[in-house]
């Protein structure tokens, strides 16, 4: 099946020993020219781009407060190094969050520092940590700031908070602004600029597609469920994940959203225009590009006039969203200030169950023993509701709505513990295919322990990057792709429809 | 006044000048750099009194270390907070029995915590040092500076314990030396190897701090992860850069 060894799950997490440079060769397809210049970058390596690169840093570190806190701030405690998934799964240390940083920090320290500059001229750099900037280091900042997922769990247990989010993203921005792009998320932003999605769906494609879903609805409960596109006057603007439109088990908790709206007797729309949620902007750490994707989630408000936003089931999607969609495309007073905007499906979903607005027949979930993995960009990057945690509370709460059997996994690998799917941070190409395998590792190995000691049969989801990785990967460890699935899915399922 | 206590005075005022300079330009950098965007490490607090409680507990208790590593913790925790000891036993040298506070310096509790806390920093440095050579990852991300940076602040604990347990040195003198330095009228140091020795690790550490790890310090208070109230869908964040872009197009 595959020509690496795929981890073994063991019963206890164990730390494994360092195996340096097995990961060196995981690395992604370079953007073509015709990507990068559409990003707004040069289509190939640039000349002088050692010197260009410093430059970058430099400017980054002037911006990001972040950035210059966290090059500056790190201590070499050891904190992290045993929490990050990639190297659970590799065990190559410099998939450590520490080490991994240090591929930054290490150019940062040799032209930012004095103690670098000054060991850099007595020719050992390396006394301070601090290092040139060489075809080799890039060659490592190619090969591992594309083996991060920028998921943050080392920043939950760095003493200082040091997010190696924030350093892969400057680094693929360098990168990038160097002529050295990724292909995946390169190709896929411009798709977002040129068509309004990630997977170029255009919009008679989209239209057809929601038309058969209103048909698989009718045909399934004999009521008129409605999947509105492009409707002028809505109430309510869906953006959701493009991978909902047909992807499985995405396109059922689609369903599941239709449904809810349906019986909130809301009126909603999808936009053709901003038809994605997803924000690849971000894992580029391209705050422009970020800015320019999120700008037509505005555009298609004020176009369509609706008043709230509501996101679909997706993580780093919800992240934009929550964290930065009112600083990027901002101030949203044109839309309803009785509601947050922008609002999670879940949130929505929460509410009208809380208010007992929502009829379910739990024991359409019967067959069913679910468990739940939270999100590392819901979980350790957004909150859902009014009080810190209700990232974790809410998505639960509503599982528990719509299905009878429910166990957690392992306290240390959810909340903000969670361990990422492994095909976060824009790594979910099948040229990163080993390194999705081996990350997905403690997530499988803690799905493992509630699948034995508690029978859990089912894994839900709340974003179409976690639900896309784990159908792909999970095989690989021995369970079925149709045990990943959709919390609007669970809804969708047991949902009364009591409205025609 | 002999040669020795003359470079001595200079050095001190060289050091305590890179000191000062350093770390407020650094200060003076952080402050200045913007945060363009929400990133606080969720679940984060909501409000601003939510956030001086997490970073008081991230200060004064190691919280997220303590999450992460029970002996680092356990190793860190106990030098950080005996070189809070020590500091405040050292003050005696700094202040006299005129300024205000003197009861709360000059007291049974501050001077015998501050004395033995000595062993607790050793046993803290000692700890830190052997994971350094004994754990293969943290052997693995460690230059040599972060072995000397140990090393330094092993030799400044082990000469300043020596002096209070062992060899004790004349402090009335050294008081007179350290007022002199703040009144501009300079005193001869006492000529003990010992004390020249830990006072000259002391200026090593001093001159080291703004240019090294130890910014981790003032760091931690500027950390956007832990500094940031989460509340992105209540008020508009938005950077002075970030704002040009808007009013560009």
């Amino acid at each position: 099946m595959a020509d690496y060894e795929i981890p073994k799950l063991k019963e206890y997490p164990v730390i494994p020993v360092l195996h340096p440079g097995v990961s060196a060769h995981i690395k992604p397809y370079v953007a073509k020219a015709d990507f990068q210049i559409a990003l707004n970058y040069p289509g190939e390596l640039v000349e002088n781009w050692e010197q260009k690169a410093v430059a970058k840093l430099g400017e980054l570190k002037g911006k990001y407060r972040s950035l210059q806190v966290f090059l500056d701030s790190c201590v070499k405690c050891g904190a992290c190094t045993d929490k990050c998934h990639y190297y659970l799964g590799t065990t190559d240390p410099k998939n450590m969050p520490v080490a991994r940083q240090d591929l930054l920090r290490q150019v940062y320290r040799r032209y930012y520092t004095f103690a670098g500059k000054l060991f850099g001229k007595l020719g050992i750099p390396g006394f301070v940590g601090a290092k040139e900037m060489t075809k080799d280091v890039l060659d490592d900042w190619y090969s591992y700031f594309h083996q991060c997922s920028q998921c943050r769990r080392c920043s939950v247990y760095c003493p200082y908070g040091i997010d190696t989010a924030e350093i892969s993203m400057a680094a693929r921005e360098i990168m990038a602004s160097v002529g050295v792009g990724q292909k995946y998320c390169n190709e896929i932003i411009a798709k977002v600029f040129k068509i309004g999605n990630n997977l170029g769906l255009p919009q008679p494609a989209l239209e057809d597609t929601l038309l058969g879903l209103e048909e698989d609805v009718k045909a399934a409960t004999g009521v008129d469920v409605k999947f509105p596109l492009d409707v002028k006057g809505a109430d309510i603007l869906l953006v959701t994940p493009s991978a909902d439109f047909f992807a499985e088990p995405h396109v059922d908790g689609l369903m599941g959203y239709a449904k809810v709206f349906h019986e909130a007797g809301v009126s909603w729309t999808i936009s053709s225009y901003a038809s994605e949620a997803a924000n690849f902007g971000m894992f580029i750490g391209s705050y422009d590009n970020m800015r320019k994707v999120a700008l037509r989630i505005r555009e298609a408000a004020l176009e369509l006039g609706v008043k709230r936003i509501v996101f679909g089931e997706c993580g780093h999607a919800w992240r934009v969203a929550y964290s930065f969609l009112n600083t990027l495309a901002g101030p949203f007073d044109f839309l309803d200030p009785n509601y947050p905007v922008p609002q999670h499906i879940c949130e929505f979903t929460y509410d009208l169950i809380q208010k007992g607005k929502l009829k379910f027949d739990k024991s359409a979930n019967d067959h069913r023993v679910m468990t739940y993995h939270d999100s590392c960009n819901v979980a350790r990057a957004s909150r859902m509701g009014d009080t810190p945690g209700g990232q974790f509370t809410i998505p639960r709460e509503i599982i528990k709505a719509a299905c009878n059997h429910f166990y957690d996994m392992p306290p240390d690998t959810i909340g903000e513990a969670t361990y990422c799917c492994g095909g976060g941070g824009g790594l979910l190409t099948d040229d990163l295919m080993e390194l999705r395998v081996k990350g997905a590792l403690p997530r499988m190995e803690a799905l493992k322990h509630v699948v034995e000691n508690n029978g859990v049969t089912h894994m839900a989801a709340i974003c179409a990057i976690c639900k896309s990785q784990f159908t792909k990967v999970i095989p690989y460890y021995g369970f079925k792709m149709d045990q990943i699935v959709s919390v609007h899915q669970l809804v969708s399922d047991a949902i009364v429809l009591t409205k025609q | 006044m002999n040669a020795l206590s003359w470079v001595y005075v200079i050095l001190f005022y060289l050091a305590m000048l890179i000191l000062f300079v350093g770390v407020v330009r650094k200060i003076i950098q952080y402050a200045r750099t913007p945060a363009p965007l929400k990133i606080p490490t969720t679940p984060a607090p909501v409000t601003k009194a939510g956030v001086v409680w997490r970073m008081t507990t991230e200060v004064v208790l190691f919280n997220s270390l303590f999450k992460a590593n029970r002996w680092i913790w356990i190793f860190g925790w106990m030098f950080h907070f005996a070189l809070l000891l020590a500091f405040l036993r050292h003050l005696r040298y700094v202040f006299t029995p005129n300024f205000l506070l003197w009861p709360l310096i000059d007291n049974w509790l501050v001077l015998n915590a501050g004395k033995y806390a000595a062993y607790a920093m050793l046993f803290g440095l000692l700890g830190l040092l052997a994971r350094r050579f004994l754990v293969d990852r943290v052997r693995y991300i460690s230059s040599p500076s972060d072995y000397l940076m140990l090393v330094l602040i092993l030799g400044i604990a082990g000469t300043g314990t020596w002096m209070s347990f062992v060899n004790h040195i004349d402090i009335i003198q050294l008081k007179e030396f350290v007022l002199g330095l703040f009144t501009l009228s300079w005193q001869p140091l006492p000529t003990d190897a010992v004390l020249l020795t830990h006072l000259s690790l002391v200026l090593t550490l001093m001159v080291i701090f703004p240019i090294s790890k130890l910014l981790h310090a003032p760091g931690v208070f500027f950390s956007p992860t832990r500094n940031q109230v989460d509340n992105p869908r209540e008020r508009r964040h938005i950077a002075p850069w970030a704002r040009e872009l808007e009013t560009g197009n």
